[in-house]
């Protein structure tokens, strides 16, 4: 079941529809409610390899439904700890859980500074209406 | 919704892969009336027709369909389309809405006394209703495929087409333009699931029905693209000397329907390596693996042959199979 509608307050946001969730020097990184629902039911999620480097602005992998490609774009530079396999084996966890179960990648965060320039849930919100 | 050959189309109501679930298990509808339908008619309408088509028209009785395709001087493929003999001298083409145009300028460039065509698109809506709980959910008594019949839904008129593009079972209705909307309404009535053009391309690949403008064209030619068993090569047409030749010396490249052998999925014009590339690709909603089918060349085209897909730059390993990719368990 794809989940519904939320952005969650605790998190931070990138206007490419990206979030991270911020844990000392660690973030943990995934796509918005709004970007899977836009995608539809993601059948394929192309990660990044661990230990690879992540750059903010950037593209660090790719999400794909039946109909769509889209990128996924790194909201934080960094280097990927983890990624998650469960969304490699079941891409559409990231439709019923994107802020739980459906992350997709651990990051070391190589700029903590970065973390400042992205938008929190409000922010974001407003961001969604003006679109 | 997406704009598609003049009309907007919906790409998927509820999503691609609950419709595409509901067609192979239940029944779904699918608004086709963009499709063109071109009216054939005369004494001399099955001559023009049997001269411009590649498949045997005189095989068809009034009441009975065909797929068949309008072939170019070259061999290539106008358009495929269904013939419907609707009378002993009067026939129905539903033609692609892209190549609604050309095809009926083709024709009618062709036209010889005693045969009239006309197209009659604007006047007609088409309604499939696909799936193997599609005919009872209608209401429709049983038929064999490839026939039609005049009947209603609901007291809306129809044609009952027993044809379709998705490899289930089901019927494409055919009304007036103005009973569309009251058809459409009654179908969904019946329990049958609103599908977009999403859930009908991936249905279709998974059938390996050829999607003109993807798969084949005016630059492909039908022995190439696997479909020799819609030529009659015994009978005059349009381009049959090209394919007969082709036939005879072997086609150079083949149109074959692959898996992916690795987490991908294949997409419209990626590279095969070896010189071939892809001309449809999806994620099957039934295997749940991407699926493709692609130009190769023919020493490649062997069922069970590896492939390498060139997916954005990533090398990624599929295998020729045996069309169709997707069969019912009987």
């Amino acid at each position: 079941m794809a989940a519904a509608e939320s952005y969650p307050d605790d998190l931070k946001y990138h206007e490419e529809h990206d979030w991270a969730r911020v844990e000392r020097d660690e973030a943990v990184l995934g796509i918005t409610w709004f970007a899977a629902d836009a995608l539809g039911e993601l059948v394929h999620f192309e990660p990044p390899e661990v230990g690879s480097a992540v750059m903010k602005d950037q593209s660090y992998g790719e999400v794909e439904s039946v109909k769509a490609v889209s990128e996924v774009i790194a909201p934080l530079s960094g280097e990927v700890l983890e990624v998650n396999e469960q969304v490699v084996d079941a891409p559409e966890t990231v439709n019923d859980d994107p802020y739980g179960n459906g992350w997709l990648l651990r990051i070391r965060v190589g700029d903590s500074g970065e973390v400042d320039a992205l938008l929190d849930a409000g922010a974001y919100r407003e961001l969604l209406a003006q679109q | 919704m997406v704009p598609f050959a003049g009309w907007e189309m919906p790409v998927q109501y509820e999503g691609v892969i609950p419709e595409h679930l509901a067609v192979r298990t239940d029944a779904g509808v699918f608004d086709v009336s963009h499709m063109g339908e071109l009216e054939v008619e005369g004494p001399r309408a099955r001559e023009l027709l049997q001269g411009a088509l590649s498949n045997d028209l005189d095989r068809l009785e009034p009441g009975q369909a065909q797929y068949t395709l309008l072939t170019n001087e070259d061999g290539g493929i106008i358009d495929d389309l269904i013939v419907y003999r609707v009378g002993e001298c009067s026939y129905l083409l539903v033609v692609n809405a892209s190549n609604r145009a050309t095809a009926y300028a083709w024709l009618k460039e062709r036209e010889i006394p005693g045969s009239d065509v006309r197209d009659v698109s604007d006047e007609c809506a088409l309604v499939a209703v696909q799936g193997p709980r599609a005919i009872e959910r209608l209401g429709l008594p049983p038929a064999p495929a490839f026939t039609f019949a005049e009947d209603s839904v609901d007291g809306v008129e129809v044609m009952v087409n027993r044809t379709g593009y998705t490899g289930e079972d089901g019927c494409e209705l055919l009304c007036m333009s103005e009973d569309a909307v009251r058809l459409w309404d009654a179908v969904l009535e019946r329990g049958v699931v609103a599908c977009g053009l999403g859930a009908r391309d991936s249905l279709r690949l998974e059938v390996c029905y050829p999607l003109h403008g993807n798969d084949i064209g005016p630059e492909t030619d039908a022995i190439s693209a696997g479909l020799a068993w819609a030529c009659a090569l015994d009978k005059e047409f349009e381009g049959v000397d090209v394919l007969r030749r082709v036939k005879e010396e072997g086609p150079e490249r083949r149109l074959v329907a692959f898996v992916m052998e690795e987490k991908a999925i294949p997409r419209q014009r990626m590279a095969i390596e070896g010189g071939g590339e892809v001309t449809s690709g999806s994620h099957s909603p039934m295997l749940g693996i991407g699926i493709g089918m692609g130009y190769v060349p023919a020493a490649q085209a062997k069922a069970e042959t590896e492939l390498t897909i060139d997916v954005r730059g990533r090398p990624r390993r599929a295998r020729v199979v045996k069309k169709p990719i997707y069969k019912r368990e009987e």
